[in-house]
């Protein structure tokens, strides 16, 4: 039974409040209704709140728009640099009393930035969740970003880059999406590269996180043990301080061409490591969800997957074969992952084809059409299972603009797809003509000829 | 004690040996299911290194009454997920689901104890599947070959040397027949237990169990000798030249797992050296000397037999693997020589207390806690391990660094890059 309920109530804080909406999921019976409330703040903060007392634990994640978006090619690494040095010293505290004092009480905090946004993550019990959030808030406010450790933070990250490239599947990933997008931020890599890291300044991470570290460029969610009233206190304590600023609009990207190209990268592996994909599609596509269908019939459905009955179980040529799309805000990839020895690259490459084509010519059965669906609805309260996973979740919904009412919209849309959607979805975003394939391994022992 | 943090078991047993313990949580409607077999690389011998590992593989392919690939397909159209592993010690199913559908799972998980079929064309098949995750996770992962290679080194006798995966030929000669005996020997009721956490009835969920389980027959288990390891009385040096960037160190030194009374201080020592980036081996070898890239402890005393403390790190480029050696040695010394502070002991103590804590976020991880307590002695040994730590002094700290962190009882491994690489 659906059981949503819209409604209006004094929260927070009068002074910040504008708008406060409750939402019932009706996926949940009613003893586990998620009941999201959001609000904005005058300084420009929205705040997604859901009280949840079952554990003395607090989550908080605060998503900021600062990406390699907003960032220039010359200065790849410039959005990820910013976001590790938040926790590197404020004015009021050195970067290793930041650790110690959030180490102390048993808490967790960071910042990570992939090709969207920042997230800045706090983990912190009930009992120390004031010392907590105000370290928390701290770190996004007032960091300091010292010379020293941005000298430190480079070499870790320029080392971090070099250790990367002894794993095959970073090696053919990082080689994918360049050439997928080549220069465009989502060709990059979200750390940079060493001569991109080396260009940046201390001027430039200042101006960075001074021009996009607002309130109004950021989504909060608290997911715990905290009522509405401690949180209020909280936030006009140490969150009021945050000052809205203009923030530059963000460029959109545009899509690539497909083009069919082949990359072959010698290593001295047992395994080739392979991709084939191209570019895919934006989060906001209303096809999203016929997508979703598809690519769990073709590869992302785990064991019940196409490629992993054809390709694991039939032919043992492989532990792992998967598909996917990587749906992000201005664009996306769609990819194909394998890895299989050297010597059978070329048959696990010619049966991908096979599948990809075979999806696009002939409709799926009612069977795999139903089970993909039962599976896409069926699971998605495992995606709120935890507090940490419904703060994620929360300012994901905000980002992408999915609405509050997405827990009771998803497995609507997902019950709408029909096998015409999947045959027609199928057609127009697989490009078996314009795939790039990476194939990384040894290649004196893999032959791909004709492919 | 926090109630948050005292285990709330409803402990069963039924008639054929089976036991089955129910956590209630009704946070969400979902509840985990996880059945422990007491069987890992710990029981094979030499020569048959990955038989427990590639029967898991073989328990997703089918009963007379459930084909091959039904499994999943069934758990996953009823929106849940399923998977496996196996370690050392056990091997582990579970699924996580609405848990109006527990049903599911104790069905399958009951046909599939006793009547699996392991056609022996579909067992030829997965044990290639094997070799493939075998290339992908030790072959071409230079630092997990390290890691193999230095476990390998440091026991000689105790069967922990062989690696889960199984030696490459060793896999490759595994045959249909053995495989069966294998899961005839030790998959029964006796020899296996079921942990429950989600939004169940216990009295229900129990009714549904004795039906499923309560006519499979427990069989004898033999308990075969297993070698003990010796006292090591020298150090042990073995280094591997692969493919990779960086130089790798891993040290590790014989240590005596939960309960022995040490394994709290040792896991409060860990704790101190390894827990975040205030702890001891970041601050002074990444941050303050710039030395590494990374570097770590990693010390579990969740084994049944005595097993290792690992110390590692990666040199920043440029820099001297034999430099990073020597001061992971200072570090060592430092603590054998000073018991750390009383904050230093504290906050330690409050790190693993809270990742305790935040640990039952998750209704797997609170199944897992249960399980892998029961596996060493029963589940009840989650408050007799929280209450050793929590009585660890500085003392102590360095007491059991002190004797275990010595020279003679050491093996270390290194990597050392080669470069073979071009671009076609």
């Amino acid at each position: 039974m659906k059981s949503e309920t819209i409604r209006k109530r004094r929260g927070i804080s009068s002074l910040f409040l504008i708008s406060l909406i409750t939402i019932y999921s009706s996926l949940f019976s009613d003893a586990h209704a998620l009941d999201i409330k959001r609000s904005v703040l005058s300084n420009g903060l929205t705040v997604l709140y859901v009280e949840r007392h079952n554990l003395p634990i607090v989550m908080v994640s605060l998503l900021v728009k600062a990406s390699p978006l907003d960032e220039s090619p010359d200065k790849a690494g410039l959005a990820n640099l910013t976001a590790e040095l938040l926790t590197e010293g404020t004015g009021k505290r050195k970067a290793m009393e930041i650790s110690e004092e959030i180490e102390f009480i048993g808490a967790s905090l960071g910042a990570s930035t992939s090709e969207d946004f920042t997230l800045v993550s706090l983990s912190v019990l009930k009992k120390d969740v004031e010392r907590g959030f105000e370290i928390f808030s701290d770190v996004v406010v007032n960091p300091t970003f010292p010379d020293e450790e941005i000298r430190r933070n480079k070499e870790l990250i320029k080392g971090s880059l070099k250790q990367s490239e002894e794993e095959p599947s970073f090696v053919a990933a990082k080689a994918f999406k360049n050439a997928v997008y080549g220069d465009l931020p989502y060709g990059r890599l979200v750390r940079g590269s060493v001569e991109t890291i080396d260009r940046i300044t201390k001027e430039d991470i200042v101006r960075f996180h001074a021009g996009f570290y607002r309130p109004n460029n950021a989504v909060l969610s608290v997911v715990g043990d905290l009522t509405e009233d401690e949180l209020s206190t909280l936030i006009k304590k140490f969150l009021s301080p945050w000052q809205r600023g203009d923030v530059i609009k963000r460029g959109s990207v545009e899509k690539p061409q497909n083009k069919k190209r082949t990359l072959l990268i010698d290593k001295e592996l047992t395994q080739a490591n392979i991709i084939i994909g191209h570019a895919g599609i934006r989060r906001e596509n209303p096809d999203y969800y016929a997508v979703s269908v598809m690519n769990y019939i073709l590869g992302g459905g785990g064991f019940s997957s196409r490629l992993m009955q054809t390709v694991r179980d039939e032919m043992g040529l492989a532990y792992d074969i998967h598909s996917f799309f990587a749906p992000n805000k201005e664009g996306g990839l769609f990819e194909v992952g394998v890895q299989t020895k050297n010597e059978s690259s070329k048959t696990v490459i010619s049966e991908i084809y096979t599948q990809m084509n075979r999806i696009k010519k002939d409709k799926v059965s009612d069977q795999e059409l139903e089970d993909a669906k039962a599976y896409l609805t069926g699971s998605f309260p495992r995606k709120l299972d935890t507090n940490r996973k419904i703060a994620d979740f929360l300012v994901a919904i905000e980002f992408y603009e999915l609405g509050l009412d997405y827990v009771d919209k998803y497995p609507q849309y997902i019950r709408a797809v029909t096998g015409d959607d999947v045959l027609r979805v199928a057609g127009k975003y697989l490009d078996t003509l314009g795939v790039v394939t990476v194939v990384v391994g040894k290649q004196s022992k893999i032959s791909l000829d004709n492919q | 004690m926090p109630s948050s943090l005292r285990a709330d078991v409803k402990e069963y047993t039924l008639d054929n040996g089976l036991k089955v313990l129910i956590s209630e949580d009704h946070k969400v409607p979902l509840a985990t299911f996880q059945i422990w077999y007491r069987v890992g690389s710990r029981n094979e011998k030499s020569g048959t290194s990955g038989l427990s590992h590639l029967l898991e593989h073989m328990m997703f392919k089918g009963t007379p009454r459930y084909g091959s690939k039904e499994f999943s397909r069934i758990v996953q159209k009823n929106g849940g997920m399923d998977n496996a592993y196996t370690t050392t010690d056990h091997t582990t199913y579970f699924q996580t689901m609405a848990s109006d559908r527990i049903g599911i799972s104790i069905d399958l998980e009951s046909d599939r104890m006793t009547n699996l079929i392991m056609d022996p064309k579909e067992t030829m098949a997965e044990r290639a599947v094997v070799m493939e995750e075998r290339r992908l996770r030790t072959e071409d992962d230079p630092q997990n070959a390290l890691f193999e290679n230095a476990i390998a080194t440091a026991m000689k006798e105790h069967p922990y040397r062989r690696p889960v995966l199984g030696w490459m030929s060793d896999i490759a000669a595994i045959q249909r027949d053995d495989l069966y005996a294998y899961y005839k020997k030790y998959y029964a009721p006796n020899n296996a237990f079921v942990v429950i956490v989600g939004d169940v009835n216990p009295e229900e969920v129990m009714k549904k169990i004795k039906a499923a389980f309560g006519q499979i027959k427990g069989s004898e288990i033999q308990k075969s000798h297993i070698a003990q390891e010796s006292q090591q009385d020298g150090e042990k040096r073995v280094s591997l030249k692969k493919e990779a960037e960086l130089p790798y160190i891993l040290i590790a030194y014989h240590t005596p797992s939960v309960p022995h009374e040490d394994s709290y201080g040792l896991e409060v020592l860990s704790t101190i050296l390894s827990g975040g980036k205030s702890s001891r081996l970041y601050k002074s070898l990444v941050y303050e000397k710039k030395l590494a890239l990374n570097a770590g402890a990693d010390y579990s005393g969740m084994y049944l037999d005595p097993f290792l403390f690992f110390l590692w790190g990666t040199p920043a480029p440029g820099k001297d693997v034999a430099e990073l050696e020597k001061m992971i040695y200072a570090e060592i010394e430092a603590i054998k020589s000073f018991p750390p502070s009383e904050q230093e002991v504290q906050k330690a103590k409050n790190q693993i207390e809270a990742s305790f804590v935040f640990g039952q976020d998750s209704l797997y991880m609170q199944a897992m806690e249960i399980g892998r307590f029961e596996l060493l002695g029963g589940w009840k040994l989650k408050d007799t391990y929280l209450d050793g730590i929590r009585k660890v002094t500085p003392e102590d700290v360095s007491r059991v660094a002190q004797k275990y962190f010595s020279e003679e009882n050491r093996t270390v491994g290194i990597l050392i890059p080669q470069k073979v690489r071009g671009e076609q």
